[in-house]
């Protein structure tokens, strides 16, 4: 069994009160923070444990941190970003239900270290019972004395509120949360300035996903540089996986990141194989905005070596061969399953979470979902593949936030390496309504592997 | 675009009323615009929809301009502009749920609900449809019923059929 920081106790019974968390071990992180460390210590240790951020980035939490403009008599703001909306992503949603306590605990830690007085949890709108359920644990933690006024008696103050969101994907972009937390529409913002400069209320504001506060817990209690000796490379520390798709035990799991993806898909420690006896088509590794991979380019490199759960390893080989680490959507596709058909999904869920602002994005994903829509149905045409990777490439880059990115990369991956299913739905409109193409080109070994163009 | 449903006017009653006013205490005092999202969550909850009188109520009590709250409940999906059922099932219709039987579900409720998407069922009772992405794709297929947003998860045929019964059976 792999070390767990996060879901340790998640079987314990009552691990969602007060005082079941306490019982084991809960917010001894507070007391060594608020008592024994000042808040540099803290974003130090933080920075040691190489922890990156957790949401889909990557991006070092402990550099973010340190980003943190300070200037003297302006309010400072910590925001937790559980928008949990990325397709195949569902750990947040996960960690709140059942240990709440872990987030709130982190979201003092790191309150206290970034020297904010108020901090909120912006939540996706449809987890109403997840608010419920923080709601209940933050009235219970400041029954408790650890939130309110002068903490443990350190004359530190801290007020922690949640805030639900109302239905949007791109309110998970940081300035778009922002935005949608001031009121508005959720329509990112042109950055510079970043949030450490002008964030909430245009004051310096942090954005942390859940999973990369409830990690500042195991931090501190053992110190960053024990985090950091878990893990490979600088893929430290541990992370929890969400998986879905056609798996014998979909859920979520928490891995040592440097996991090989083999185990993790095929052992019955994590998802005991591919459902119902067949076989592995393709994944998507980190949530739908990140390629999409055939099967034997998830197992292995393109070297031959084996692919190993970890920022470095997925994206190795680049967009040719590789794909992201992501949030940690591992979503896994039998051999029954239509590419097409799952590339269309997605494209209609970019379309419709588009928030308008770019018309890259704006027009674009609209032009991908019918073109893809048109293909799938049996109406496309052989030069509908090249202009879907025209109008993909026309999008990436060209956007204030990377959801023009996130769509584009879908499609392109999917013709990148299956191109030979597009046009077989073409060829054969007919049979590609009641038939699937099935994995046969896909079987194949790495060296025959149908990786088609890069550009 | 914004179609004008309904010109009644509303009453927020007391209760609602006071939960507003715990809601604007979270933010700074200037900046009481941050209660409009949960506060359409409120309306939503009390009239089950979020009519337009609704919003320039809360624009009133919010001390901004009508559009503000008009920009906001129409970007949001989750505002419902029209009526729905007493009982609005929201079924994920995104790539994981899709790949272990979403798009039957849906095609199931039409069947047995006898209305299209959108439309609310003539006992007034039921209205469905497909959402985007609800963050449960390890346990799909899922959908939610607002307006407590209670969770059912790894829908099958039957499951959906024993859920409508039990929901009549209310």
């Amino acid at each position: 069994m792999s070390r767990k920081l996060l879901l340790e106790h998640i079987n314990v019974p009552g691990i969602n009160t007060l005082e079941v968390y306490r019982q084991k071990g809960g917010y001894r992180a507070v007391e060594k923070a608020l008592k024994t460390l000042t808040p540099e210590e803290i974003v130090e240790e933080v920075k040691k444990s190489g922890l990156r951020g957790r949401g889909g980035a990557g991006f070092p939490t402990g550099m973010k941190w340190s980003f943190l403009a300070k200037p003297e008599g302006v309010a400072r703001y910590l925001v937790c970003n559980a928008d949990e909306s990325e397709p195949g992503t569902f750990k947040d949603r996960y960690l709140m239900t059942h240990i709440p306590h872990a987030l709130i605990e982190g979201m003092i830690v790191a309150s206290f270290a970034l020297g904010a007085k108020v901090s909120y949890i912006y939540v996706r709108g449809e987890m109403m019972p997840q608010i419920r359920i923080l709601e209940k644990a933050i009235a219970e933690a400041k029954a408790a004395g650890w939130l309110g006024k002068n903490i443990l008696g350190t004359g530190y103050d801290l007020e922690l509120y949640v805030q639900p969101g109302g239905g949007a994907y791109i309110c998970g972009e940081e300035t778009a949360l922002l935005e949608s937390l001031e009121g508005k529409r959720g329509n990112p913002r042109i950055k510079p300035p970043f949030p450490a400069i002008a964030g909430l209320y245009g004051c310096p504001t942090v954005v942390n996903n859940v999973e990369s506060i409830a990690a500042v817990v195991p931090i501190i209690n053992d110190g960053g540089e024990e985090y950091a000796k878990i893990g490979i490379g600088r893929s430290t520390g541990t992370k929890l996986i969400s998986a879905s798709g056609n798996l014998v035990k979909p859920g979520v799991y928490e891995i040592e990141l440097g996991l090989p993806v083999e185990e993790f898909i095929y052992s019955d420690e994590y998802c005991g194989g591919i459902a119902n006896g067949k076989k592995l088509k393709a994944t998507v590794a980190g949530g739908s905005s990140v390629p999409v991979l055939p099967a034997n380019l998830t197992l292995k490199l393109a070297n031959g070596e084996p692919r190993l759960m970890s920022y470095e390893s997925l994206s190795e080989g680049g967009f040719a061969t590789g794909t992201m680490l992501g949030s940690g959507g591992f979503i896994a596709f039998d051999e029954d399953q239509c590419i097409v058909r799952n590339t269309w999904n997605f494209s209609r869920f970019y379309h419709h979470e588009s928030c308008g602002q770019c018309s890259p994005c704006r027009e674009g994903t609209g032009w991908m979902e019918k073109v893809l829509h048109k293909i799938e149905h049996g109406h496309g045409k052989m030069e509908d593949v090249d202009l879907l990777w025209d109008i993909q490439r026309k999008i990436e880059g060209n956007t204030i936030c990377p959801l023009g990115d996130a769509a584009a990369w879908p499609v392109a991956s999917a013709i990148r390496h299956f191109r030979d299913e597009f046009e077989w739905h073409i060829k054969e409109p007919i049979k590609s309504q009641t038939q699937n193409y099935g994995i046969a080109n896909y079987a194949a070994p790495i060296e025959k592997a149908p990786v088609t163009e890069e550009k | 675009m914004l179609k004008i449903e309904e010109q009644k006017p509303v009453v927020f009653s007391s209760e609602l009323l006071a939960k507003f006013d715990d809601v604007i205490t979270r933010y700074p005092e200037d900046k009481s615009k941050s209660a409009l999202l949960p506060l359409l969550h409120l309306v939503q909850a009390e009239f089950l929809w979020v009519s337009t009188s609704a919003m320039d109520k809360v624009a009133e009590y919010l001390k901004i301009q009508p559009i503000e709250v008009y920009e906001v409940a129409t970007f949001y999906s989750m505002y419902f502009l029209k009526p729905q059922g007493k009982y609005a099932l929201e079924v994920c219709r995104t790539g994981p749920c899709c790949l272990v039987g979403a798009e039957k579900i849906l095609d199931h409720l039409e069947h047995k609900l006898g209305v299209k998407e959108g439309e609310v069922t003539d006992d007034g009772l039921f209205s469905f449809r497909g959402v985007e992405c609800l963050a449960a794709c390890g346990f799909g297929p899922v959908l939610q019923i607002s307006p407590e947003y209670t969770f059912y998860e790894n829908l099958t045929v039957a499951s959906v059929d024993k859920l409508i019964e039990d929901l009549k059976n209310k």
